[in-house]
């Protein structure tokens, strides 16, 4: 039970203000990464053509 | 030439950043990639033949992250003598919301992102220009040049000269003399613009240590200087429409604003004390900004509508 409780607080415990800017920036790499996704999907078909959409399976 | 050994703006790299998505975009020096986008778009445009619009947006935003990544490289190594100056004092890194070597990270992967993706999406040649870009305002301008010689913003200011070169060699695949042309207006307007903010902060470069025109050579002959360059800048800017990719609109009104732009440089040359000399220098600042932004506005809306037409017709 005390091995627990210790486990517990090993580490670095982060206050409200490192935990809100940590937060905002891991959204702000989402999002760019998801708009990365879409540009480079976009941008391949552009390059290979929409044929590609149409070979056989 | 004083060297900066303050190093106080630095952090524990222990302690847990509080960066704000904000904190990283300033890096990117956000006003700059303003005119790069917009003077890298009017490359693109002016380039010859045809480029589709997602692979001209695609390289377009690989350029402003390009030049994004050697602004944050620029703040990584400057982080010394911006602490010291009252303009950059509260920079991410200065102010220690970034640490250095979170803006050095910062930089180089966008560099190299960058680059790798103007390469596949465009072609190699705008990439290894937009690598050349890069290096050449982190490396030869920010490492070398500004704090050896009161030269450094002429030789330097081809960094931020290169985008139109950059987008036309990536509309195109090829370096036209249209783009070099645009590449000379930028160059020359680089001198007059930093001299006229650089007589205000002149103070603040001296107390940095850096070697600006104002404080090595005195503010007589940096007037001299701004005033010369005005005057090689004016016909200039009129050459697009002398080389007939630029309407007579853009020729009048690039006319009537090197002009005014050489008037502002004539009245910085002519007051030298006190307040009108500051307002002169304001004066000159805030007008190159609207000059540069106007010639190269009027060269993007002009050719994106003739595009349009040659859709329509």
């Amino acid at each position: 039970m005390m091995m627990a409780e210790t486990d517990t607080q090993i580490g670095i415990k982060l206050n409200p203000a490192q935990e809100k800017s940590r937060r905002n920036r891991n959204i702000a790499i989402g999002l760019i990464l998801a708009a990365l996704i879409v540009l480079f999907y976009a941008v391949t078909i552009v390059k290979l053509g929409p044929s590609v959409l149409n070979r056989p399976l | 030439m004083t060297y900066v050994k303050d190093q106080s703006y630095k952090q524990d790299s222990l302690e847990i950043s509080i960066a704000e998505p904000k904190d990283y975009f300033t890096l990117l020096k956000p006003r700059v990639m303003y005119l790069v986008v917009l003077t890298a778009l009017a490359g693109i445009m002016t380039a010859p033949g045809h480029v589709h619009g997602l692979i001209g947006f695609v390289s377009l935003l690989a350029i402003a992250v390009g030049a994004g990544a050697s602004g944050a490289l620029n703040m990584w190594y400057d982080a010394d003598i911006d602490a010291i100056m009252t303009r950059t004092k509260t920079r991410p890194v200065p102010s220690g919301r970034i640490t250095g070597d979170q803006a050095l990270a910062f930089g180089l992967i966008l560099s190299f992102a960058s680059v790798f993706t103007l390469g596949l999406v465009a072609n190699w040649l705008a990439a290894s220009l937009l690598a050349f870009t890069i290096f050449f305002y982190a490396v030869i301008y920010t490492m070398w040049l500004k704090r050896w010689t009161p030269q450094n913003i002429v030789i330097g200011g081809a960094a931020g000269a290169f985008p139109p070169i950059v987008g036309c060699a990536a509309a195109s695949g090829t370096i036209t003399w249209d783009s070099v042309i645009l590449f000379t207006i930028i160059f020359l307007w680089t001198p007059p613009h930093f001299w006229a903010l650089a007589i205000l902060k002149s103070q603040d470069y001296e107390e940095a240590g850096v070697p600006m025109m104002p404080n090595a050579k005195g503010l007589d002959r940096t007037r001299l200087e701004i005033l010369i360059y005005s005057l090689l800048l004016a016909p200039v800017g009129v050459l697009p429409w002398l080389f007939g990719f630029a309407s007579p609109v853009y020729g009048v009104l690039s006319i009537v604003s090197g002009l005014g732009f050489v008037a502002l440089a004539w009245r910085v040359f002519q007051r030298r004390t006190g307040k009108p000399a500051d307002s002169a220098a304001k004066g000159l600042f805030a007008y190159s900004i609207l000059y540069l932004f106007l010639l190269f506005g009027v060269l993007v809306i002009e050719t994106a509508g003739a595009l349009i037409l040659n859709r329509l017709g």
